[in-house]
């Protein structure tokens, strides 16, 4: 009985030996997911109850914390902008010529009706900055020998306090992902596909979105064109560039 | 017979005064009781009816599942040719279209930045179409505090309190923040015409009034509404006429299979009004019933007094011959003159005490300054016609059963004994 333990323990061992460290896959998916600055053009097809529509957009991101959205498709959001500078977001409507600043708890809202919030749509941080990272063990997603990956948030006032991801082994990109509340609710899910290297990094062009608090379908976010570490004139990050 | 008895009661106010000033007393306090409880839960009633509930509503299936918050995602659509429909099909109802929204009322400063931002729960109804319906229904008229109603497109009203907590006043420009009926963002520039006062916490908080049309255009809500309220021509809330206009339009109009299909719900079936409706009317019962009895009690009391304080007096009147049918025929008449004239003045002053409290009402909102359902601040007495009669026949009956009873002694006093009574 004694050696079937000690033989048990050491099977035990070896397994959680075998498994990487969670920081260091983090490390290797922000590579791949962050950069300095970006700039893309991307469509939103918000599957609803009752319709399908699309939201294209433009978007400049600079760091974590400047981001800028500007509004292509529908005929009725174009020319709709928004900033948002660290926890603050300012948008700005051709039809009321106005600039309006939304507080801090409206970044969680829905955009446009999508399954995505502002702060999703918006911000580019990095994980090893918000979360503790264990890896739990590995599954196959899509065909894909994946790490799965629990997160648990160190930072206070995250709209996440917990992930699970579940990381491709070879490209070091999740290929699904949820989303957990503090109080261990899944608000999210997340399908990320259609993944391609573009300037030395794998990035998925294809997410889909579902917000679990909401009836729906889900939202497709889709990259056309994305360009990373970019000169981005610093004009382009300030309220003034709102009404231009 | 009955002349003489009357003056005897006229000419011995031992006899009638105190009976009648109880008898006056508990049948004014029934009628009072009964037209303050009536009123009190009609009020709540109506109240919510022209607020939010109407006699009916017509909604999407998917709607009615999370009706308290206004899923305008969900709204109706198609609602100007429905409208012609329903009204052709259901001529007992008066049919409106209402959206309710939700949404951030957002107050420029001289740039065009915010200055002031707050959330609001609005209201779009018809107020510029000429018809003045949904105007009155919502008290708009008498509830504005300053200003006045919108006249043309873009105008919109406030609740007072929340338009001096953004520092607004008439003529002043305001965003409203929202999300369109598709979801995106919507952003509506409108002007302040005036500010309302409804004396209801849940409604002065935050309120915003504007034309259906405005917020159709703000919400891009074309041809589209949140829901079509019903109210009966009547102008009362009857639940069982209600009831039925509704299962008729559900067997019409819903389907199990389409989340979009249109249903109907009575007000009883909304925000938790079923159990006030069904229990207003057992509930009255039972407290009208129960303060009925107790008077009833007291009233009977006196009348049992009455009879034993004359205890003398009937012995007298056995002792020089009259019969005991007839003394105690007389007394049931006198209790019926008293029962009946302290009744009607009993009605009287009840009804004229009611009729006060009907028209002036009593201001309770100093005790729900925090109330957060909706409720009136002022509470009226209702004059039913059952306040005419509520009060009367217990009034009448009750000191007759009294002296009934009492009066039983009569017949087994023994005429031998009445001269030894006499003498001592």
């Amino acid at each position: 009985m004694k050696k079937m333990m000690i033989l048990f323990l050491i099977g035990f061992c070896t397994l959680q030996a075998q498994l990487p460290d969670g920081k260091k896959i983090l490390d290797k998916i922000d590579q791949n997911l962050s950069s300095e600055n970006r700039v893309f053009s991307s469509s939103m097809i918000i599957h609803g109850r009752r319709t399908t529509s699309t939201v294209r957009l433009k978007t400049w991101t600079a760091g974590q914390n400047k981001s800028f959205t500007e509004y292509l498709y529908p005929v009725r959001e174009q020319g709709t902008k928004m900033l948002k500078l660290e926890e603050q977001l300012w948008i700005y409507s051709p039809s009321t010529d106005r600039i309006i600043q939304i507080a801090g708890h409206m970044l969680r809202q829905s955009v446009m009706g999508s399954d995505l919030s502002y702060e999703d749509l918006m911000e580019d941080n990095k994980l090893t900055d918000r979360y503790n990272a264990e890896v739990t063990g590995s599954e196959i997603v899509d065909g894909h020998n994946c790490w799965v990956i629990k997160l648990t948030a160190f930072v206070p006032e995250i709209a996440y306090q917990q992930q699970k991801l579940w990381v491709d082994q070879e490209r070091n990109i999740p290929l699904r992902e949820e989303m957990y509340a503090k109080s261990g609710t899944l608000l999210k899910k997340t399908e990320l596909s259609d993944i391609q290297r573009i300037n030395g990094r794998w990035y998925p062009k294809k997410i889909v979105f579902k917000d679990m608090l909401k009836e729906g379908m889900g939202t497709e976010f889709i990259i056309e064109d994305i360009e990373f570490n970019v000169q981005i004139d610093s004009y382009i990050f300030s309220k003034a560039s709102l009404k231009k | 017979m009955i002349r003489f008895l009357f003056k005897g009661l006229l000419r011995d106010r031992h006899r009638s005064l105190l009976p009648f000033i109880v008898t006056a007393t508990g049948v004014m306090l029934t009628v009072v009781f009964h037209s303050w409880i009536t009123g009190v839960i009609g009020n709540s009633i109506e109240f919510n009816a022209r607020f939010a509930a109407g006699h009916v509503k017509i909604m999407t299936r998917a709607y009615s599942e999370n009706s308290a918050q206004s899923p305008n995602d969900l709204a109706i659509l198609g609602t100007d040719s429905l409208k012609k429909i329903i009204s052709e099909q259901f001529p007992e109802m008066e049919f409106f279209e209402r959206i309710y929204f939700a949404g951030l009322i957002d107050v420029p400063d001289q740039a065009g930045e915010t200055r002031a931002q707050g959330p609001s729960m609005g209201i779009g109804i018809d107020m510029l179409s000429g018809n003045q319906e949904e105007i009155e229904r919502l008290n708009i008229p008498s509830s504005l505090k300053s200003g006045s109603l919108p006249t043309k497109r873009r105008e919109v009203l406030i609740s007072n309190t929340f338009a001096k907590k953004l520092g607004l006043e008439s003529g002043d420009t305001l965003t409203l923040v929202g999300s369109t009926m598709n979801g995106g963002l919507a952003l509506y520039n409108l002007t302040l015409c005036g500010t309302i006062e409804f004396g209801t916490t849940a409604l002065d908080r935050g309120t915003v009034i504007a034309d259906i049309n405005d917020v159709r255009e703000a919400l891009s809500m074309q041809d589209a509404t949140g829901e079509i309220l019903g109210f009966s021509r009547t102008g009362y809330y009857d639940n069982e006429e209600a009831s039925l206009i509704a299962n008729r339009f559900n067997k019409r109009y819903t389907s199990d299979r389409d989340e979009f299909s249109l249903i109907m719900k009575s007000l009883a079936e909304q925000n938790n009004m079923g159990f006030l409706v069904e229990y207003s009317g057992k509930l009255q019962g039972i407290l009208v019933f129960v303060f009925i009895i107790a008077m009833s009690l007291i009233l009977w009391n006196a009348g049992l007094l009455g009879g034993l304080r004359r205890y003398g007096e009937f012995g007298m009147r056995l002792a020089i011959g009259e019969e005991k049918s007839h003394v105690y025929k007389t007394m049931l008449l006198e209790s019926l003159i008293i029962g009946f004239l302290g009744s009607l003045a009993g009605v009287t002053a009840g009804l004229s005490i009611s009729l006060i409290l009907q028209t002036y009402g009593i201001d309770l909102g100093s005790m729900m300054k925090n109330a957060s359902i909706m409720m009136p601040q002022v509470f009226r007495a209702h004059i039913t016609p059952q306040a005419w009669y509520i009060g009367f026949i217990p009034g009448v009956f009750s000191s007759l059963l009294g002296t009934m009873l009492s009066g039983i002694g009569i017949y087994k006093r023994q005429t031998a004994q009445l001269f030894k009574e006499l003498e001592a």
